[in-house]
């Protein structure tokens, strides 16, 4: 497990509570797991997303992370429709685990209310999470 | 007691490690008030030899072969153990090891529940197989409850052709859920009638049997054609004979989904009905939502060949409310025990063994018709048949336990609407000679 | 011990079965045809499995060989904890495969299965003696399905009383399959935390119990292997509501003659007969999971019953309010003969059974919590639980210690469970070890601990014996191959 002063945690992108991220490109949202979350989960095996199409709210399980032994919930860091999910993760789930923020992203959401990104926890606020 | 190593000297000084002044100080830190005042009232131990005597005297009032011939299938089916296999599986690596949790000192067990696995794929035409459900009855309702899941539709059909008690665990599965499970009719010619099944609305499941309880061969590959009419409604084939798909189309060829049914056949012994061996295969796109334990190969450090259980996260330890199922064990020693059957039977010997069964099927079913009892079903079947036989013959039947001959299976109980009617079982275990000596008692 | 248990050995490799044999080859006797071979339609015909024919020879060496890289209780001692890996009699085996029972056809009319159903009667009455709890089932065919059972159970008595509820309390150190089986039933289950002493505070029931709450899972003793002091307040509490509670037998090894389930406020309990009464653990299975309830609960119990009726006996399925049915037949009757047998060898001993299992454990327990971390230093019952917080500090953690321990010659303790204890070592010796067992295994933890600060490689690289080493369950995940 790697310490908290070695993990990656991007500036550019907002955090949230259940250690995922999302960033705003373009219209939509970009989501995944952060670092510490992959690190702690260890090797992954397979990433359930739901179908494109489908809406949730901010906080509802939207699938699951697994690895070996072991199983994660994952929540929308805000609400709104699927746009996209990372076909990719289908063949590589290890995509997670080498680059969580680039190539191992999962989804992407088109915002119900853009407040609620705001709302996300920065870069600082997340380390405290993490520390405390 | 022999099972107890343990000397006074060797307690004593465990004891004293321990820091406890007797046997009974050692639950101390149980409360008073949940310590059992009164002693448990159970006999005296027999030796070794009185153990035999009781049970030998116990055993002796059963009604099995060789001094009995029973002509009963029924789910449950009498077929020759081959001796290999009964002393194969007494080895003590295979028979008092436990789950494979650490992989490294299992691989006997890994490999043989993989052959086992990848065996039952090829019987049955499917992509996928666990290491097996406790038995037929259990693993048709964790199948309908796949469907479900599958599909997140709310109601499944189940023949009335499909085994009686296997269709009764199902409801039992099913009465807390809320989902529904509605009956399918069978037909004149005694197989599933399908022809009401468009009415019946959004279905996560269809569940036929073949051969079915009536021994009759269900056409599985027109089924399916029905079935899939919805795209979305899974079929399951079911079964309580494995030995049919010796000579039978399979499932996976027929268009099934799910296939499951009951392996005792493959060199379990019927053991008064249990344990069984639940075979449980499916499509590839589905195994993630299949419940029971899995094994898989892969490699090791050093890159040698290994097997492990996989895909655990569907299971209880790990996914607890939101497992596939909360089945923990699997029928490992019956799986065993089937592995080796099937290892020894080979692919010819499966080809001439399924062909024989039925072949002392057909000469009873002949010889039945021949004395003037025939069948009310038209439908082909494999090693077990319905014959109507007329007033009295419930006489002739009990009249017949005299000569230790049982001369199958009453019908009325299970279907009303066939209360004149027995299900006859033959299988390689009875000869000719005393299928000719059952008619011509029957016929007297 | 001055030599490693492990040395070389006549273990070989052997390839899959259908990469064996050749077409024709026979491998079994088949019987005699002396009936004529009958037309069948085309259209149902089909090609046949592709088995590999393999002769009786091929068959016979394949499965020996398999059976040299299994390690089992015969093999050596196998503290899973919660399993319960005691001696497998081989007198049973004798017994299971006598004809009449071996051969016996479940559904023969019952003047010709009276020396089973005796059996199940008998059977029933002694576990009801051992629990406590008299009205007994023996027809599901695992714990697991003892458990649903229960949980069915649960749900036809409030439904019987003109309430559906719909939660299940159960404490954070319950095994999995009881989510599972509450989940199965329709329950949500509600998650009790255990007090710091690692047994539930009938305080934080209370804050959970309701009128909407069937029933609580308990297991006792827990999966740390201690007592639950509180249950008589924690049942009070439950029953007060009006709910139910659930005991998992898994443990029971540790309560035989000790403890009285249904003077405790125990409504329904299951056994694992595969654990407490040696039926063999056969790599998996089978067991049986018969179900224990009180009088009150006798007419929810699955059918058919089977009763004793005079001088004879016989299967009763008159029972309106029954639950149903898990299993085809009756249950698994061949683990429930064996399981007979073992009572019926053990006797009253059957208490000596549990007290030699608990001061087995207390003895381990005393004799390594110097070397190990002891979360809870109290008295243990059956099993006691260390984790692997003193070898973290040399980056060797609880698998590798697992890991080596096959290279002294034993099977490695329950890991990793229960889940809130991080690390979990769980060792749960049974009564069938005798002290020098315990000593050598004692010994090898030494060992293992002291190589910790020597050469964690040493332990990270283990095992070192085995016919294979740390297998790749990641690849085994990602890319599963389940089939040849």
């Amino acid at each position: 497990m790697k310490a908290i002063s070695e993990l990656n945690l991007p500036e550019d992108v907002r955090y949230t509570d259940d250690h995922e991220w999302a960033k705003k490109i373009g219209d939509v949202v970009r989501m995944g797991i952060s670092d510490y979350a992959q690190d702690q989960l260890g090797d992954i095996v397979f990433v359930e997303l739901p179908e494109v199409g489908s809406s949730f709210d901010k906080g509802e399980e939207f699938g699951t992370v697994e690895s070996v032994k072991a199983v994660s919930e994952l929540y929308m860091p805000i609400g709104g429709e699927v746009t996209a999910i990372n076909d990719a993760l289908a063949d590589a789930p290890e995509l997670v685990n080498n680059d969580p923020y680039d190539g191992g992203w999962m989804m992407e959401i088109k915002a119900s209310d853009p407040a609620e990104r705001e709302a996300l926890k920065s870069k600082a606020d997340y380390l405290e999470i993490l520390k405390g | 007691m022999r099972y107890l190593p343990h000397t006074e000297e060797d307690i004593q000084e465990m004891l004293q490690v321990v820091g406890a002044s007797d046997l009974d100080a050692l639950f101390s830190s149980i409360p008073d008030d949940c310590r059992r005042k009164e002693a448990m009232n159970l006999p005296d131990p027999l030796t070794e030899w009185e153990l035999n005597g009781h049970m030998d005297c116990m055993a002796a009032s059963m009604g099995a072969p060789p001094f009995y011939k029973v002509f009963m299938g029924a789910g449950s089916y009498h077929h020759y153990i081959p001796e290999i296999s009964r002393q194969l599986l007494l080895r003590s690596e295979f028979f008092t090891a436990y789950t494979p949790y650490q992989p490294e000192i299992s691989q006997g067990t890994l490999q043989t529940i993989y052959e086992y696995q990848t065996l039952v794929t090829r019987l049955l035409g499917m992509d996928v197989a666990n290491a097996s459900m406790y038995d037929g009855a259990s693993g048709l309702a964790e199948a309908m409850l796949m469907t479900i899941r599958a599909t997140r539709r709310k109601k499944v059909a189940v023949s009335r052709a499909v085994h009686p008690m296997y269709r009764q665990v199902v409801e039992t599965y099913f009465a807390p859920t809320g989902f529904e499970v509605v009956e399918l009719p069978v037909g004149a010619d005694g197989r599933t009638d399908l022809s009401g099944l468009a009415d019946l609305g959004e279905l996560a499941g269809v569940a036929l049997q073949s051969p079915n309880f009536f021994g009759c061969i269900e056409d599985l590959e027109a089924a399916g054609k029905t079935i899939h009419a919805d795209k979305k409604t899974l079929f399951v084939a079911a079964f309580s004979e494995p030995l049919a798909y010796g000579l039978l189309k399979s499932p996976g060829t027929c268009g099934a989904d799910i296939a499951c049914g009951e392996g005792q056949s493959f060199g379990i012994p019927q053991s008064f009905g249990g344990p069984g061996l639940g075979m449980f295969a499916a499509k590839q796109k589905y195994v993630r939502t299949m419940p029971g334990r899995l094994i898989g190969k892969t490699t090791d450090r050093d890159g040698k060949t290994g097997f492990v259980l996989t895909l655990a996260t569907r299971e209880q330890h790990i996914r607890r409310e939101k497992a596939t199922s909360n089945i923990c064990s699997n029928q490992g020693l019956c799986a065993t025990a089937a592995t080796m059957y099937m290892a020894a039977l080979g692919g010819t010997g499966i080809r001439e063994l399924s062909r024989l069964n039925r072949d002392r099927a057909e000469y009873l079913k002949a010889s039945l018709a021949k004395a003037g009892y025939a069948s009310p079903f038209s439908a082909p079947t494999f090693n077990e048949f319905v014959v109507r036989f007329p007033k009295g013959f419930a006489d002739t039947w009990k009249a017949l336990l005299e000569k230790k001959i049982v001369a199958g299976l009453h019908l009325g109980p299970y279907y009303p609407e066939l209360s004149d009617c027995w299900l006859m079982c033959v299988t390689e275990t009875i000869s000719k000679t005393v299928i000719d000596a059952l008619v011509k008692e029957v016929a007297k | 011990m001055k030599e490693k248990m492990g040395t070389t050995g006549l273990i070989f490799n052997e390839p899959l079965l259908w990469e064996k044999g050749s077409p024709g080859r026979k491998g079994l006797s088949l019987p005699r045809r002396d009936v004529d071979e009958t037309p069948l339609d085309d259209a149902l015909v089909g090609d046949g499995p592709d088995f590999p024919d393999l002769s009786e020879l091929d068959v016979v060496r394949h499965f020996t060989k398999l059976s040299q890289w299994n390690f089992g209780v015969d093999s050596g001692m196998y503290p899973l904890g919660s399993c319960t890996m005691k001696y497998n009699p081989k007198t049973n085996e004798r017994q299971a495969s006598i004809p009449g029972f071996a051969g016996a056809h479940p559904l023969l009319p019952e003047s010709l299965s009276q020396g089973a159903l005796e059996l199940m009667v008998d059977l029933q009455g002694y576990l009801g003696e051992i629990t406590g709890l008299p009205a007994v089932t023996v027809q599901p065919a695992a714990g697991s399905q003892g458990e649903l059972t229960g949980m069915l159970i649960f749900a036809a008595y409030h439904k019987q009383k003109g309430r559906a509820r719909t939660k299940v309390l159960i404490p954070d150190t319950a095994h999995g399959t009881n989510p599972a089986s509450a989940a199965l039933c329709g329950f949500t289950s509600v998650g009790v935390k255990s007090g710091p002493d690692g047994v539930l505070l009938p305080e934080s029931v209370a804050e959970l119990m309701d009128e909407d709450t069937a029933g609580i899972m308990i297991t006792n003793p827990n999966t740390l292997g201690l007592f639950e002091d509180n249950i008589r307040q924690v049942a009070d509490i439950v029953h007060q509501k009006g709910g139910l509670v659930y005991g998992d037998g898994a443990n029971m090894n540790a309560a035989m003659g000790i403890v009285n389930f249904a003077d405790i406020g125990v409504d329904v309990m299951h056994l694992n007969l595969h654990k407490t009464m040696s039926t063999p653990h056969g790599g998996g299975g089978p067991g049986a999971g018969p179900v224990c309830v009180t009088p009150e609960l006798e007419p929810f119990l699955p059918v058919p019953r089977v009763v004793k009726d005079g001088d004879t006996y016989r299967l009763d399925e008159d029972y309106p309010l029954s639950v149903g049915k898990v299993h085809a037949f009756y249950g698994n009757f061949g683990i429930l003969l064996r399981a007979y047998s073992y009572i019926l060898s053990v006797g009253k001993y059957l208490k000596a059974v549990s007290q030699y299992a608990v001061l087995n454990a207390n003895y381990i327990k005393e004799r390594l919590k110097g070397t190990y971390h002891l979360p809870y230093d109290r008295p243990c019952m059956h099993e006691c639980v260390f984790t692997d917080k003193h070898q973290q500090e040399h980056h060797v953690a609880t698998l590798d210690i697992a890991k080596r321990l096959m290279d002294h010659g034993f099977h490695p303790p329950t890991i990793y469970f229960p889940l809130v204890v991080s690390g979990a070592i769980m060792i749960e010796p049974t009564e069938s070890e005798s002290k020098e067992t315990l000593d050598q295994f004692i010994d090898a933890m030494k060992q293992i601990a002291q190589e910790a600060i020597d050469c964690p490689d040493c332990l990270h690289e283990s095992p070192q014996f085995p016919k294979v080493r740390r297998l790749d369950e990641t690849a085994a995940a990602r890319n599963p191959c389940l089939k040849g």
